[in-house]
């Protein structure tokens, strides 16, 4: 079975690579996971969520990770925490302006189809046939691109080191956790059931399931199922997300697409330009340079 | 501090190239020179210190919420206004319009000297740049960025080629030229194919943050706009370039020849000019105009004073057949062209990111430095290398 798959992804690799240097840029598209349910997901129930942070602790510990401590205690809700490259998950006090206040845990959204992934030059961040997007440090140069190219601003840079700077982003505890079948770390921690891990399919169900029978209490929204062609972490919320400091107006369509469109010309409009210059600089030649050409000092 | 000692330092700087351009060298204008870029860069000398050992953190303003600075839009203007070399080269080479052959060499060097701006740039601006080789190695072809660090690396090859005969000269190396003049014609050709590939490639490189930048800049047809600029700030480079060094080093210049390229540049400008006012117009983007006001002035001011107002005067024959008007007419375009790259890397973005990042005063040391090492580089081939064939006596 899973042979089959392999053989079947190969030969539809192989179809997308000829695809995109003879076919119209329609029919060879970015390849992504973002047909398969069976990918690793958390659901966020913004309602559950108590703001006492231990998803915040519970990640520093399962990531080796070396934050300033007080950072997070509950007493320090009351100041903003912004993600760095060492604190991959912040849990803050979002809205109340024209909203009531809401605790927001962010972190990766590991979307179907990353953009971080698309750009990276080196392959250094990765998205594992499981879900979570990977950052691969050996590779990394530095270029930052997925730091601009990110929709939720999530990748981070440790701006004082001069010489091994790292990129820090939400691993998904994939390689110390979830390949070894425990769930992330942040999700253990949560003493609430705010944070629920599962197979993505089945978590979207679950989310559809609590929008059905509290209509009166949810925001008619799953936010992650469709925004830039779906993310693995999804959120509900009682409050409407843009009040909450979610990105609004987000493409449906994947972001690496736009990209794609222009790469996947690349080779098509190389071999015309390579034709068609050959053509032009050799026929030109012969008339107009014969016997001249070689006498510029 | 710092910016005061920049600011010295680039008056001093600005006052020697215009008065040298001018035709009128103050005294001891070399000696002038030679402290104003031995202090900047001696103090540079020091950045580069604090850079590698307190990271960027130490010497610029970039934070995680504006992780690309002015580095980034430098390096994209010093590519673009590297376009001469490849507009030159394929203009003698492929299309054999031969006249311009004698002003091809100094294009040819000033692109060689560019690449290198970006390539030293780079050498700062990303945090590993022992690495800066692994995409050789570590293959992500989906990536733009991957495509342009090949794009470059290959064109920086082609042109050090390209540029090798007047070394070779120089040395009387006679039977390398005969073996480098059998292969010239398919290396400019894939130096035009690298360049207009990565080029575009600037510009694709914006498109994966459709929600980032300000709609009067976005569009799909970014890849063709910095292309066509390229071209068009790519003769401008070699007119301005070819006029202020024929002043300088007292070389004799077929004005006709600039002149020529000044209507080339008209004719593209308008091209990129009408093509921007429609794409603009198709995406009803004007009303970004107002969203908000300042981004709206720049966009009418690159548009106005570094599209359109050359476009005209370079159209006009009264322009275009004095070399001062000519090279006058050039340079809002090169003013223009720095402000688009500027503007899509940075200013753009100012709305989503908030206005929180000024450049240190470090960064902008740094590439000052560069430029001026490259500029100094340039003066230093045209002493000692053949660099203008008219002149071929060169050194001696």
């Amino acid at each position: 079975m899973s042979e089959g798959i392999s053989r079947r992804n190969l030969f539809k690799g192989a179809l997308v690579a000829v695809a995109s240097t003879v076919l119209p840029r329609s029919m060879a598209k970015a390849e992504g996971l973002a047909s398969r349910g069976d990918v690793f997901a958390v659901l966020v129930d913004l309602t559950r969520c108590i703001g006492c942070r231990s998803c915040m602790r519970g990640c520093q510990r399962a990531n080796d990770l070396n934050a300033p401590q007080e950072l997070m205690d509950m007493d320090h809700l009351s100041s903003r925490i912004e993600p760095t490259y060492n604190l991959w998950t912040t849990v803050n006090v979002e809205g109340g302006a024209s909203s009531p206040p809401r605790h927001v845990k962010r972190q990766c959204m590991h979307c179907l189809e990353p953009a971080c992934v698309s750009v990276c030059p080196v392959a250094a961040l990765h998205q594992t046939e499981q879900g979570p997007v990977i950052y691969r440090e050996s590779r990394c140069i530095g270029c930052r691109y997925c730091m601009v190219a990110c929709p939720f601003d999530v990748p981070r840079f440790e701006w004082n080191n001069g010489l091994t700077p790292v990129i820090g982003k939400c691993q998904f505890c994939a390689q110390q956790r979830l390949f070894k079948g425990l769930p992330p770390g942040c999700v253990e921690s949560c003493p609430t059931g705010a944070l629920k891990f599962g197979k993505r399919d089945d978590l979207l169900f679950e989310a559809k399931a609590r929008l059905r029978s509290r209509p009166d209490v949810y925001v008619d929204h799953i936010f992650g199922e469709d925004e830039v062609g779906g993310t693995t972490w999804l959120y509900l919320s009682d409050v409407p997300f843009d009040q909450l400091g979610f990105k609004k107006n987000l493409s449906q369509r994947p972001l690496p697409s736009f990209t794609w469109d222009v790469v996947s010309w690349i080779p098509g409009i190389a071999a015309v330009l390579a034709s068609l210059f050959g053509v032009l600089a050799f026929s030109l030649s012969t008339k107009s340079d014969q016997g001249k050409g070689d006498k510029h000092p | 501090m710092g910016w005061f000692f920049l600011g010295i330092v680039g008056a001093i700087l600005a006052w020697l190239t215009v008065s040298y351009g001018l035709g009128r060298p103050p005294r001891h204008g070399i000696r002038w020179a030679g402290a104003a870029l031995g202090a900047l860069w001696a103090v540079t000398a020091v950045v580069f210190v604090i850079r590698f050992t307190h990271g960027m953190g130490g010497m610029t303003h970039m934070t995680d919420a504006n992780p690309w600075g002015v580095w980034v839009g430098l390096l994209q203007a010093g590519v673009a206004l590297s376009g001469g070399g490849f507009v030159m080269a394929a203009t003698v080479h492929i299309f054999h319009i031969k006249r311009f052959e004698s002003i091809l060499r100094p294009v040819v060097l000033l692109a060689f000297l560019g690449y290198n701006f970006v390539g030293m740039t780079l050498f700062i601006e990303v945090g590993r740049p022992y690495n800066l080789w692994h995409p050789w190695a570590m293959w992500q072809h989906r990536s733009i960025m991957f495509e342009v660090a090949w794009c470059v690396t290959l064109y920086l090859t082609v042109l050090s080629i390209e540029f090798a005969p007047v070394v070779l000269e120089r040395f009387e190396m006679n039977r390398a030229i005969k073996a480098l003049h059998r292969v010239a014609i398919p290396i400019v050709i894939v130096g035009v194919i690298l360049s207009t590939l990565h080029q575009s490639s600037m510009g694709s490189m914006f498109l994966i943050m459709p929600q980032k930048i300000h709609p009067l800049w976005f569009s799909t047809l970014l890849p063709v706009f910095f292309l066509l600029s390229s071209v068009a700030v790519g003769l401008c480079m070699t007119i301005v370039a070819s006029l202020y060094s024929a002043r300088l080093f007292n070389k004799t210049l077929n004005h006709w020849l600039l002149a020529d390229l000044g209507r080339a540049a008209s004719l593209v400008l308008f091209l990129y000019g009408a093509i921007k006012m429609v794409d603009v117009s198709a995406r009803g983007a004007w009303a970004s105009l107002l969203t908000p006001p300042w981004l709206g002035v720049l966009f009418l001011l690159e548009m106005g004073a570094g599209v359109f107002l050359p476009a005209v005067l370079l159209s006009r024959h009264s322009i275009r057949k004095r070399p001062f008007r000519l090279g006058m007419a050039c340079l809002p375009v090169l003013g223009g062209v720095v402000l688009n790259r500027l503007t899509v890397s940075w200013f753009s973005m100012v709305p989503y990111t908030g206005p929180n990042y000024v450049p240190h005063w470090m960064e902008i040391a740094v590439s000052a430095t560069m430029l001026t090492v490259l500029m100094t580089v340039f003066g230093l081939a045209v002493r000692f290398l053949p660099v203008y064939p008219i002149k071929a006596d060169g050194a001696s």
